[in-house]
């Protein structure tokens, strides 16, 4: 029998939030790059992402693919982490993109599809494989940001270069109200559950699910809001700051080389 | 000099169209303990959310400190801290003030956003800490704790500032009876620290203990104005402002009355002056 979708949607806000209270204990591993400068953990990452972006080499790309992994490795993020929620996720939506590719690119012909009348090329499966490469490993790199960085501080070093306060203001709200949303979005779920005695036809569930969407939302709203003005009451104007200060040794000082030397060595190859 | 803390002159403030205050004239005195009683939308959170300069009037004056209290002047980052520094406010949901990831990052939120040396903040948030009794709970998630303990982070959270001013929403709304007495025990501790402290509440029973001074709201308007004594002695004010209710009450002999369940609950339980006894399965038996 199949499932009840406020049981199954329950389950899931739950696996979303524990999901998040994961990766916070993540942050706090001893590993390679939790023990870097978070400036310089996002500028090095930066610096990967623009790498893959500039790179025409499907070697390079899987080379930097592995580095991505080989961080991972000496950070303790777990690959199982890595493969449910971030390639997974890019496979399925870059895919989509990439999908029509195969055969929309002209040039030289791999595979006859059959019934659609139509070809995979070469030129068609390689664009496939960059888009497929970049997105993958770019979204590697910054979900190991993520993991291995506190958010309180990813958004400290932004501020500390340079990036504009209404920016950063906009992404820590957006992270604490995404919390709040799952916590209200949970507790309405779970009480519609309770109150369930018999299973609903599909119609039924689809007006539950849209019902319960127009409350969150004015919900989240007012919740949003409380949160923020409680801020704003000891003393918040959009600043983040921390009692960790960040210090930058000469270990982090060699990482950050060897990141931008990388894009650097790209564009030198391929110039 | 005034010793004035708050003025307000003719306030009043609207949802959208929805009048939530509506010419809400009062004087807050320095060092005074005041209590701002109503039933539940009464305007009492709306209030407290005008003197801790969240919300502004949307006409009349309100002047904290001899100044007044605008939009314009909190665009100064000066002002700003300046009054956030000498004004605290605990919201009734200690989970909207509890946004940071660890009880201790929380304590230390306010000192930071106002610019305390961290050499100064270390040893408060300890203090805070030891004076709440949660040092325990120093490194756990503020919204993994219990309703009493995260009433006590709250409220660690805002006087680590040590506010001249302190605004308290509901603050022993949804908690057991032990974390009741804790903030009420909390309250009337403050007494003889000389701060000034606001409580919007409708909880009858403690409002002796921590208010000298009650204002009483209805529908966005002041309906009353007294001493805590002058206040809860008058029964058909209580009842007008939905603030006391007709309570059936259950006898150990498995029979019950009814009487008046404002505040005290000494009075006599004497047949001929009494509601009279009725099983609670029946019609309720009005007085008179």
């Amino acid at each position: 029998m199949s499932q009840h979708f406020a049981e199954k949607l329950s389950r899931g806000l739950l696996q979303a939030m524990s999901r998040a209270f994961a990766a916070e204990a993540l942050s706090e591993r001893p590993g390679f790059l939790q023990g870097l400068d978070p400036r310089i953990k996002l500028i090095a990452c930066l610096a990967l992402i623009v790498s893959c972006v500039l790179t025409h080499s499907l070697l390079m790309l899987s080379g930097l693919f592995v580095l991505a992994l080989l961080l991972a490795l000496a950070s303790q993020i777990p690959m199982a982490r890595l493969c449910t929620q971030v390639w997974l996720g890019v496979l399925l939506f870059t895919g989509a993109i990439a999908l029509p590719a195969l055969v929309l690119v002209p040039g030289e012909a791999l595979w006859q599809l059959p019934l659609l009348h139509g070809q995979i090329t070469r030129q068609g499966l390689r664009s496939a494989a960059f888009l497929l490469g970049r997105a993958e490993t770019s979204a590697t790199f910054a979900v190991l940001l993520i993991l291995s960085t506190p958010w309180p501080h990813v958004l400290k070093a932004m501020r500390s270069l340079g990036v504009p306060v209404v920016l950063v203001a906009i992404l820590g709200m957006t992270h604490r109200y995404l919390f709040v949303l799952l916590h209200a979005t949970t507790q309405l779920f779970e009480a519609r559950r309770s109150r369930l005695v018999a299973a609903m036809k599909g119609a039924q569930q689809r007006r539950l699910a849209a019902a319960a969407a127009g409350v969150l939302l004015s919900k989240s709203l007012q919740l949003s809001t409380d949160v923020h003005l409680a801020m704003i009451s000891r003393g918040y104007r959009g600043e983040i700051h921390l009692l960790d200060e960040f210090h930058t040794r000469p270990r982090d000082w060699g990482i950050l080389l060897c990141a931008l030397a990388v894009p650097a060595l790209i564009l030198w190859y391929q110039r | 000099m005034s010793d004035c803390v708050f003025e307000l002159n003719e306030v009043s403030y609207a949802y959208q169209n929805q009048l939530a205050l509506d010419g809400i004239s009062m004087q807050i005195r320095a060092g005074s303990r005041v209590a701002l009683l109503g039933a539940n939308g009464s305007g009492k959170s709306t209030l407290l959310r005008l003197l801790d300069a969240l919300y502004f009037p949307g006409k009349g004056e309100l002047k904290a400190f001899g100044k007044e209290l605008s939009e314009a002047a909190f665009a100064d980052d000066e002002v700003n801290f300046a009054f956030r520094r000498q004004v605290g406010f605990v919201f009734q949901n200690p989970d909207v003030q509890l946004f940071n990831p660890t009880v201790f990052d929380e304590i230390a939120f306010g000192p930071l956003q106002l610019g305390w040396p961290k050499e100064k903040i270390l040893p408060a948030v300890a203090d805070m800490l030891a004076r709440f009794a949660i040092s325990h709970l120093k490194d756990r998630a503020p919204h993994r704790l219990s309703g009493g303990e995260k009433k006590r982070v709250a409220l660690a959270s805002i006087l680590i500032l040590a506010p001249q001013v302190l605004l308290l929403d509901e603050p022993t709304a949804a908690l057991d009876p032990e974390s009741q007495s804790e903030v009420i025990r909390f309250l009337i501790e403050c007494r003889n620290t000389g701060q000034t402290i606001v409580t919007a509440t409708h909880d009858l029973d403690i409002v002796e203990e921590i208010a000298d001074l009650v204002f009483v709201l209805d529908q966005g308007r002041i309906a009353a104005c007294g001493t805590p004594a002058e206040i809860l002695g008058n029964e058909a004010l209580l009842r007008q402002t939905h603030l006391a209710h007709a309570h059936w009450h259950l006898h150990a002999d498995g029979k019950a009355h009814m009487h008046l369940h404002a505040h005290r609950h000494d009075h006599p339980h004497d047949a001929a002056t009494d509601t009279p006894y009725r099983r609670l399965t029946r019609q309720p038996v009005r007085r008179g």
